[in-house]
């Protein structure tokens, strides 16, 4: 049993570091706050150059053939830059839509809610130059479809809470698609879940950074305000968080690549291997969803008057985690999908 | 990362699996909690099925005469007999888990040889001499004292939270040598005969009615210079390197244990009708999955113990979210039994007509409040996460002489 990252994913998340860092720091992403365009379409093109949007694609059809597992890793530091962009949906896209794993073609993930047919907001609709369209759970076996952007519905003129990821409410539903992807839309699913959660974690490591250093740094009553328990506490309970969460995402992942693994302890808990893998996948998003939220918004409060400024990034990476946390299944509905698996 | 067993691996846990299958059906039914003496005789038999076996103190060196198990080795044995329904450790917990690896590391040969192998072999329990009255989380200021006469020390003081000290032959204790000033620098670690006079053991009565503690007062009790482990004074880096032992496995029974509480719990909520309310179903969801993300964590922690040799920071936070989500789990629980958690006993049947199973969960209950104070309450804990490992500054030291 091994559970340690490997050397090629240690290489793997440092010299995406390295290129997120020359290409998204903190004053270019901030630049674009609020543009008409969040996305940086030279970073953009960087990342396609290093392969994260092919990451999945197998070798065979010019990808770099790697697993989710890895994939994790890789989101996980784009996260932490904050990394403006739809890249959950251009990674899964990729070696199915044309363009996507070179960076040119930009796809979004509209994913229709247990409430209802359609989706009310849509993300990016300025950037986006398609959506994969992800059913229902209520929708049974129904595909997954591609759709371009210029076959949708147009979206209402509307301010988003995150100027780095807005969102646009459609005007109307969004017209059915034929070009359908391939594998199940049950497994896309859990990979965009899977995807997104590890963009969290990313977030939530952002801001408890943020919150350690601003802790060492801030002096009141002639100390730094990290000596005094009321303020250290909050930052140890986020770190057990965002460390329980990681270990499941990374768990999860694993899981997802190995079916046999799935299959092994799945049988702990009579579960199938499916059923194990969305026990896992649904648990962790949660966990993930509950990390970045609460790191968030602990750091906005340990950066007390600052945290509440616009130009304390702090409250950058609350909006993104909120965004996160919602758009393409809530919490509530990855704890519905544990209890259901749990007898 | 790779989840799968190795060969070795899984040649251990078919071995473990078959041995537990064929000798936990020969074990005797289990005593009563409150009769000291059987608890005695029941686990140390358990003890000595497993030191026949070989499994005996399989954390411990080989050297030692113990296992040599590898971390995940350890972590293998723990889940397989948590999963079999093996006992636990019970009375051995002291001398297994703490006295035996501190005599080995820092004992003298002859130490070693005179208290290692009756460890191993369930022959003598041992119980632990560390919290005083006075000194609980502070516990370097620690005040029974030890004064030399001759080739003795003569110990006066009190201890408490000393467990199974009224059937122990030996009690590991951290006596005072230096000034009352001195703190860390002025403990010593000593074996202490349980036979010997001026010992008073009394029964400590805890919330949940039960007396698992005891209080131990020592009236100038006479203990040997040649019982001191480690030099005069340097008890408490003695102590410490016993909790180095730690390789992240410390609480795989009662996470395993506590993940079969919340499928007993689902299924309490099914029998009563609660588990309609979305409201309480996402509390199991909630519950189910922060117990899957700390297996995870564990396995992450006994992975880097593995390859590293040191169990890294998972160890740390675990106890933090483990001891808290025990909490929340036993307060659902008395919520789904409604009146039902107000009697200890099972005598409320559910609207299936049997039994609701309601005696675990109560008990339960009120031993959860010990999660977040036993081996460091949980605000120490975030002392040490956040000065540990966030690097956070120590808080101001009002008052304490350090």
């Amino acid at each position: 049993m091994n559970f340690q990252l490997s050397d090629d994913q240690v290489a793997l998340r440092d010299g995406l570091q390295a290129i997120v860092e020359g290409r998204f720091s903190l004053d270019d992403i901030r630049a674009r706050e609020d543009a008409p365009s969040v996305v940086n379409r030279a970073g953009w093109q960087a990342l396609s150059d290093a392969g994260v949007f092919a990451l999945l694609v197998p070798e065979a059809l010019g990808g770099l053939g790697l697993s989710i597992t890895d994939a994790v890793v890789a989101m996980e530091v784009l996260g932490h830059a904050l990394v403006p962009g739809p890249l959950v949906g251009t990674i899964l896209a990729a070696g199915t839509v044309a363009g996507a794993a070179e960076g040119t073609t930009l796809v979004g993930i509209a994913a229709t809610s247990d409430r209802g047919a359609i989706p009310g907001v849509i993300e990016l609709p300025s950037d986006c130059d398609g959506y994969l369209v992800l059913p229902s759970a209520r929708e049974g076996a129904a595909p997954a479809t591609y759709v371009e952007r210029t076959a949708i519905a147009a979206t209402q003129a509307a301010r988003s809470l995150d100027p780095l990821h807005p969102v646009g409410r459609l005007e109307g539903p969004l017209v059915a698609s034929t070009h359908e992807l391939p594998g199940t839309a049950d497994a896309l699913r859990r990979k965009a879940l899977l995807l997104t959660a590890a963009f969290e974690v990313g977030l939530a490591a952002f801001a408890l950074e943020l919150s350690v250093s601003y802790a060492k740094d801030r002096y009141q009553f002639g100390r730094p305000i990290g000596s005094f328990q009321a303020i250290k506490h909050l930052l140890a309970d986020e770190l057990a968080r965002l460390e329980m969460a990681r270990a499941q995402l990374h768990y999860a992942a694993v899981v997802t690549d190995a079916p046999d693994i799935a299959a092994i302890d799945g049988e702990v808990y009579g579960l199938s291997s499916t059923q194990l893998e969305w026990r896992a996948v649904a648990g962790a998003k949660l966990l993930c969803d509950q990390s970045a939220v609460s790191a968030t918004k602990t750091a906005v409060q340990v950066h007390g008057g600052m945290g509440y400024t616009w130009e304390v990034p702090v409250h950058l990476a609350l909006k993104r985690a909120r965004v996160h946390a919602t758009m393409l299944a809530t919490s509530d509905q990855m704890a519905d999908i544990v209890a259901s698996l749990t007898h | 990362m790779d989840l799968r067993a190795t060969p070795a691996e899984e040649a251990f846990r078919a071995n473990l699996r078959a041995w537990l299958a064929a000798t936990l059906p020969t074990l005797p039914a289990k005593p009563s909690h409150t009769d000291w003496q059987a608890r005695r005789t029941y686990d140390t038999h358990w003890q000595g099925l497993l030191h026949s076996a070989g499994y005996a103190g399989i954390d411990w060196p080989v050297e030692a005469g113990g296992g040599g198990a590898s971390p995940v080795e350890q972590l293998i044995f723990k889940e397989e007999c948590e999963r079999a329904g093996a006992p636990y450790v019970g009375l051995g917990f002291v001398g297994l888990l703490h006295a035996g690896p501190t005599i080995n590391a820092e004992g003298t040969l002859e130490q070693r040889t005179t208290y290692l192998p009756k460890i191993l072999s369930g022959e003598h329990v041992w119980c632990q001499g560390f919290s005083e009255p006075g000194s609980g989380s502070d516990l370097a200021s620690m005040r029974t004292r030890a004064v030399r006469d001759g080739d003795h020390y003569v110990v006066s003081g009190s201890k408490i939270w000393t467990s199974h000290a009224e059937v122990a032959d030996y009690c590991e204790l951290l006596v005072r040598t230096g000034t009352e000033e001195s703190r860390h620098k002025g403990i010593t670690w000593l074996i202490m005969d349980m036979k010997s006079p001026g010992i008073e053991v009394r029964p400590l009565k805890t919330i949940s009615g039960s007396t698992e503690f005891a209080e131990l007062f020592l009236d100038e009790v006479r203990i040997p210079i040649e019982n001191r482990v480690g030099v005069e004074s340097d008890g408490w880096r003695v102590t410490m390197v016993t909790l180095s032992f730690e390789r992240g496995t410390g609480f795989v029974g009662e996470l395993l244990e506590s993940m079969r509480l919340l499928r007993e719990l689902t299924d309490l909520a099914k029998r009563t009708g609660a588990y309609g309310d979305p409201g309480i179903r996402r509390r199991i969801g909630q519950l189910a999955a922060t117990f899957d993300g700390l297996w995870a964590l564990t396995k992450r922690t006994v992975s880097e113990a593995q390859a590293t040799g040191i169990p890294g920071i998972g160890g740390t936070v675990f106890k933090l979210s483990f001891s808290e989500a025990g909490q929340k789990m036993a307060d659902l629980a008395m919520e789904l039994l409604g009146d039902a958690g107000l009697l200890f006993d099972d005598v409320n049947h559910a609207t299936d007509g049997q039994l609701l199973g309601n005696a675990d969960h109560v008990e339960n209950w009120i031993k959860s409040f010990n999660l977040t104070i036993a081996a460091g309450t949980s605000q120490i804990q975030r002392n040490i996460v956040s000065e540990r490992i966030l690097g956070l500054p120590k808080e101001p030291t009002v008052g304490a002489k350090s």
